[in-house]
């Protein structure tokens, strides 16, 4: 075989090498079929491709100014300015940056956790939430693969994904009530109830997604005591701190409230949108465990997750981070202007409100207030959404999630009226 | 409460990692870290290049730029560019559409995103890697589910290329397998086919059916030249057939910890193109969605410059031509010394690694009484030498020859 291979290297077999070349080549991918689209991402590719100069974007789950033009934080530009120049690049840890790490516990667990002081906190640097949910579920799948994930109803959609590449079985519990469009916390507790013991449960932590339902601090506690009656782990994604109410101590109260109880929780951390950084990929994935020394077991096998995805996890935006709260005035300004966010958004969802009230509508528009975050569940149909996009060139996600980051000052009386418009008769 | 993890063990630390743990707890002025795989100066300093400095600015002085999510595929300019970069500009591949590139988390990104793809929509499961290659290797292919095979590599007799074996290993290969090929300065053993070799590889490959799944870690570092470090890939787009192509920014351009690469995916057609990179895509939204913007940002304000792109391209020499003085000054300051062995293959050998053929109680002896930190299977990274410290490293290297079996 040899001896041939090595005499056909000559000008007539150049051509018949091409052509083994291409036909071998064709049968590789013919079966591959277009993916469908992203549904959330869809929405801003149809938007940006329209020409209307009435167009409103309320699908983005990124934070618009009152001018719907996206925000770079001050404290960020200042931390990028003291970056640029200075730092070397080379590799992070597998674990990441411990400093923007250590930081980044005391927002979750708080200031003076007592588990940060006993090293009891598993914790590694993470792609985002994103990133941090994907490397717990294939811990999840490594380590207590019989397992399952018990994922609410509605959620963000990728987390479906996430489970299911990580290869976890995916079971799911009641979470909104369409006819109050508030939380269904008594189908919750039955599914909490009735799920074997020791399942593992995803919880987001504030501002849910996509409905901005999140249940009261009284029904977190009956949440959390009926959780450890059953033995269940839960797993928070915090995608929106400090963004939900303007208050991180506030917006991570489940999380504390659980601590409180004694549960051992995981918890997935992203600076995407409460910091604004959301193209640089930072956030942290943690695990509360016995003690140090699993504490350092379990990083250990986290970091051997972490190694053949990506080796170790991006450098700018973790140094971003650990400027930014490892400095006392530019941690003060940060929290200035992740309220200035919040309220803005809440100041938003005010204004929609009345303006539909105000329009005389029958439907009652309460839930636009009384939900919290980025997002409101409108509680429109797809039908409906369609005719938003085509009559009123509004851009929003079918299942009625509008993003009130995308709803300004000069667009809100729009949109009311075209939400009023396509509702009215229902 | 008891934990729901209590059953997980303790990871054993990296075998690489673990090396610099040691070298910096040892309080000896003569230590050398010669296991970082990480480009140093003379000076033993780690290096930003200046025309990565520059691009920095750029981007911070640019109060137009935001930091929103960049697409799935990561930045658009940047993927042509890398494309451009590896396939070369004149590439019909690129001219004629068929190429998918997506932005990923360097190499090791790259790696996992195509093996992931491979495993949902090709038809063999199988790839084979050379031993010995770079120790993440195979754990990210068994992670994407894929199996791993061996084939023949190095030859420890000659300390180069087992060549025969290389062609049995792959010509017994099951049809349509896929096959990883260092596209240039091996890791670790930094031997490289000769062109004449690759060539018959490429006829071998091609005439299996073999699925190519190159992993591009040192363009222009090797050489000094990113096209002649090109050059394997090159001639297999050139004759029409695919193949997939991990490309990693990391030492080239010294981005080490920014994390960019890009995985590229040569078809048959841009419609087949297209839907590739929509699968691919979904491989990586639940994996983090979409991939970090700094670097690859840094990366293309470099390439489409052609002022910064030559700058470029003289920093990059610059850091290839002293890997390859080192490599003389070492095999030249052992001829000298005498030191029993042929060791021509320090000066044969290409790229940021040495193979020195050292075993692992030689080692062990000159990190004991030399203070010199290497990998255990006798791996040293000529970017840790330099001109001051080559006569430590030919004194240890004696001595372990001459009194350690």
């Amino acid at each position: 075989m040899a001896m041939r291979i090595r005499n056909s290297a000559s000008r007539g077999t150049m051509m018949s090498r091409q052509i083994s070349g291409l036909r071998s080549m064709s049968s590789w991918w013919k079966n591959v079929e277009p993916a469908p689209k992203d549904p959330i991402l869809g929405v801003t590719e149809a938007f940006l491709a329209d020409p209307s100069p009435d167009k409103v974007n309320v699908g983005v789950g990124a934070y618009r100014d009152d001018n719907g033009k996206p925000v770079v934080l001050e404290c960020v530009r200042e931390a990028e300015r003291r970056i640029a120049g200075t730092s070397f690049m080379e590799y992070l840890p597998m674990g990441g940056s411990v400093k923007m790490v250590d930081e980044t516990l005391k927002l979750a667990y708080g200031d003076n956790s007592e588990f940060i002081k006993d090293k009891r906190i598993a914790a590694v640097q993470s792609l985002s939430g994103t990133g941090a949910c994907r490397l717990f579920a294939d811990f999840q799948k490594r380590f207590r693969p019989d397992s399952q994930i018990y994922i609410p109803v509605p959620t963000w959609s990728n987390h479906h994904n996430i489970w299911r590449d990580a290869q976890v079985t995916q079971k799911t519990y009641h979470y909104y009530h369409p006819e109050t469009k508030g939380l269904d916390f008594s189908g919750l507790m039955d599914d909490v109830k009735n799920a074997p013991e020791g399942s593992f449960f995803l919880l987001h932590a504030c501002a849910h997604n996509p409905t901005g339902v999140d249940p009261t601090e009284e029904q977190w506690r009956e949440i959390s005591q009926l959780f450890k009656a059953k033995n269940h782990f839960a797993f928070f994604d915090m995608a929106y701190q400090g963004f939900a109410s303007g208050d991180p101590a506030r917006d991570a109260k489940s999380i504390r409230i659980f601590l409180e109880d004694g549960h051992h929780i995981g918890i997935s951390q992203s600076y995407a949108k409460n910091m604004g950084l959301y193209g640089q990929r930072v956030g942290c994935l943690s695990v509360l465990c016995e003690d140090e020394k699993q504490a350092v077991t379990v990083k250990s096998q986290l970091q051997q997750l972490a190694r053949p995805m990506y080796s170790n996890p991006p450098l700018h935006g973790a140094q971003i981070v650990s400027t930014i709260l490892g400095d006392p005035a530019l941690k003060g300004l940060w929290l200035k202007e992740v309220k200035v966010m919040a309220d803005r958004i809440i100041g938003m969802r005010t204004a929609l409100r009345e303006s539909l009230e105000k329009l005389g509508s029958p439907l009652s528009w309460e839930h636009v207030t009384k939900q919290i975050g980025m997002f409101c569940y409108s509680g429109m149909t797809p039908e409906q959404v369609d005719r938003l996009t085509s009559e009123y060139h509004i851009y929003m996600t079918r299942n009625g999630r509008i993003s009130m980051a995308g709803v300004t000052t000069g667009n809100v009386g729009y949109l009311a009226n075209a939400i009023h418009e396509v509702t009215k008769s229902s | 409460m008891e934990s729901v993890f209590s059953n997980v063990v303790r990871a054993p630390e990296d075998p690489i990692l673990g090396v610099t743990v040691a070298y910096n707890n040892d309080p000896s002025p003569a230590k050398l870290n010669l296991g970082v795989g990480a480009y140093r100066t003379e000076e033993g300093k780690p290096l930003v290049l200046d025309v990565v400095r520059k691009a920095e600015q750029q981007l911070v002085n640019d109060p137009s730029r935001v930091k929103e999510y960049i697409p799935i595929a990561g930045l658009a300019d940047f993927n042509k560019l890398s494309a451009k970069l590896i396939l070369g500009a004149d590439s019909p591949a690129i001219q004629e559409s068929r190429v998918a590139t997506i932005q990923c988390l360097s190499g090791t990104g790259s790696l996992r995103v195509g093996a992931e793809f491979l495993k949902k929509h090709y038809h063999q499961s199988v790839i084979f890697i050379p031993k010995p290659t770079w120790g993440n290797h195979p754990k990210v292919f068994n992670l994407a589910g894929l199996s791993v095979e061996y084939y023949r590599y190095y030859d420890p007799a000659t300390r180069g290329l087992d060549f025969q074996g290389l062609l049995e290993d792959l010509g017994a290969a099951p049809s349509g397998a896929i096959v990883l090929l260092h596209a240039c300065a091996h890791n670790p053993t930094g031997v490289d086919p000769t062109s004449e070799q690759w060539e018959q590889i490429r006829q071998l490959i091609r005439s299996k059916s073999l699925l190519p799944f190159f992993d591009s870690a040192y363009q222009g570092f090797a050489s000094g030249s990113l096209d002649t470090d090109a050059h394997s890939v090159r001639t297999f787009v050139a004759d029409g057939g695919g193949c997939l192509i991990a490309q990693s920014y990391a030492k080239n351009m010294g981005l080490y910890g920014e994390r960019v690469g890009a995985l590229s995916i040569v078809c048959k057609s841009s419609d087949v193109a297209s839907k590739v990179e929509s699968q691919v895509k979904l491989v990586v939204r639940p994996m983090y969605s979409s991939p970090p913007i700094h670097g690859a940002s840094i990366v293309a304000t470099i390439l489409k410059s052609s002022d910064m792109y030559n700058d470029w391209t003289i920093e990059l020499k610059g850091m290839a031509d002293r890997i390859i003085s080192m490599r003389q000054q070492l095999f030249e300051a052992l001829q000298a010394k005498g030191t029993p062995g042929d060791w021509s293959h320090i000066i044969k050998q290409i790229g940021m690694f040495t193979f020195t053929g050292l075993n692992k109680e030689q080692v062990a002896f000159m990190t004991k009484e030399f203070h010199i930190y290497m990998t255990s299977d006798g791996r040293i990274s000529m970017a840790g030498l330099s001109s001051k410290t080559v006569p430590h490293l030919v004194e240890a290297i004696h001595a372990a020859v001459t009194r350690v079996a």
